[in-house]
């Protein structure tokens, strides 16, 4: 087994993928690495990429007009970064920034898109491991919006 | 409920205001003596009823060391009129105080055990003493996870506790915020988060909560995603309580009264009147 797919397949978000799709999806990867406060990417970029963040922190941010930017979600190890690659338009609706080194694979959108598309297994696999991890994050946004530690807090 | 701990238990007990730190801008963190004697030993997830004369009574959990005799320590937020006349005390007032009642937390039944603690918002002071308690008594807990959510950087209670536990190298400890700006370099998110990355023995766990009761029931589920069994998770309830000891109904959630059977309570017993919502 390659190096790269070895880390691909280590990774908490791959756990249990069979060893051939693991492979399909290596071949789409690389190594990346960011240092503290560079910008993995920018909300209305192309989303060409998606993130397995190996070590290190990432924060997801909003940028209301004429404010600092709101970090709205920090990311860790073990998690992913980034699902706007998998719906059209295919552009970032936020912007993600390491907050300290950060050590991730990157995974090409659109390669990993047509592989799917040539292969429903490997594109059912995928939902099944993203849509948790979006409703997730959709209940963990619902959680927020609450603002539960309000003035009725405990 | 500890009614021996108090000659009549409707009757308020004069305490002078020791030492007021202000903990965000509307919480403080008041120290309250007896004006004689001593006070009444409490276990950790008990509470007092706290009367501002003239204006009215309410419940507050202790937040205090429970091995620290001599005061109580207890964390009010302006939230109402009593609570917010009790913040706005200064050293040298004087309040009434009956107590302390109510369940406490397992602090025993956790012994042995990976002890995972979830607290949201003001959440944090139910669950301080309960933290005093086995971090005073390391050695017969496993895994000490402390995960603590709130709303923003500026909202964090106990800062310098939270960097002193921070330090020691038997206690995980993570803090999240629901948002906040660049300058913050820690976790955002909401606390249950936290829970998945604790990486505790859900079959040797036991989870204490406290906090907006949202925020609770979210935690009990993210505890029982990762294996913990609701008889393993207890939760800190809170109702409008009056007289504290179970006869005037006021508190009533379901068959219980939450200030004689609560307010610490086993989520499995009560999972199901959480879901009500005329309860």
């Amino acid at each position: 087994m390659e190096g790269l797919e070895r880390i691909v397949l280590a990774h908490p978000f791959f756990a249990g993928l069979e060893a051939e799709l693991g492979q399909l999806v290596s071949g789409c990867a690389r190594n990346l690495r960011f240092d503290l406060g560079t910008y993995l990417f920018h909300e209305g970029d192309a989303a060409n990429e998606f993130y397995l963040i190996r070590h290190g922190s990432v924060a997801l941010e909003i940028l209301p007009p004429g404010q600092h930017p709101i970090v709205f979600a920090t990311e860790r190890e073990g998690n992913i970064v980034g699902t706007s690659w998998l719906v059209p338009p295919y552009r970032w609706r936020c912007a993600a920034r390491a907050v300290e080194l950060t050590r991730a694979i990157g995974i090409e959108a659109r390669c990993l898109r047509d592989k799917c598309e040539a292969d429903h297994h490997l594109g059912y696999e995928m939902m099944k491991r993203f849509l948790p991890v979006i409703v997730q994050r959709l209940d963990e946004a619902r959680l927020q919006i609450l603002d539960v530690y309000g003035k009725h807090d405990t | 409920m500890n009614l021996a701990a108090v000659a009549d238990p409707f009757v308020p007990v004069p305490y002078r205001v020791a030492q007021v730190r202000r903990e965000t801008r509307d919480v403080a963190t008041l120290e309250l003596r007896p004006t004689a004697g001593e006070r009444p030993a409490f276990q950790p997830g008990q509470f007092n009823m706290l009367y501002a004369f003239g204006v009215g009574e309410v419940a507050i959990s202790v937040s205090g060391d429970p091995a620290r005799m001599g005061s109580y320590v207890h964390t009010v937020r302006n939230v109402g009129t009593v609570s917010g006349v009790i913040a706005a005390l200064k050293e040298g007032a004087i309040l009434g105080l009956r107590g302390p009642f109510g369940t406490p937390w397992p602090s025993q039944t956790a012994e042995g055990c990976d002890v995972v603690i979830v607290a949201g918002g003001l959440g944090l002071a139910p669950l301080r003493p309960a933290i005093y308690h086995v971090l005073a008594r390391r050695e017969r807990y496993g895994r000490i996870a402390i995960l603590y959510g709130t709303r923003s950087p500026a909202d964090i209670l106990y800062h310098r506790e939270i960097e002193r536990w921070r330090r020691r190298l038997d206690v995980d400890i993570s803090v999240t915020v629901d948002h906040a700006d660049p300058s913050w370099h820690g976790n955002v998110g909401v606390v249950t988060k936290l829970i998945a990355r604790s990486g505790f023995d859900p079959n040797s766990t036991i989870a204490m909560i406290c906090g907006p009761e949202v925020m609770m029931r979210f935690a009990a589920m993210a505890l029982n995603e990762t294996g913990v069994s609701s008889e393993r998770v207890y939760l800190s309830m809170e109702r409008n309580m009056k007289c504290a000891i179970g006869l005037c109904g006021h508190c009533q959630f379901g068959p219980n009264f939450i200030c004689k059977d609560g307010p610490v309570m086993r989520y499995d017993r009560i999972a199901e009147i959480l879901a009500v919502r005329e309860i």
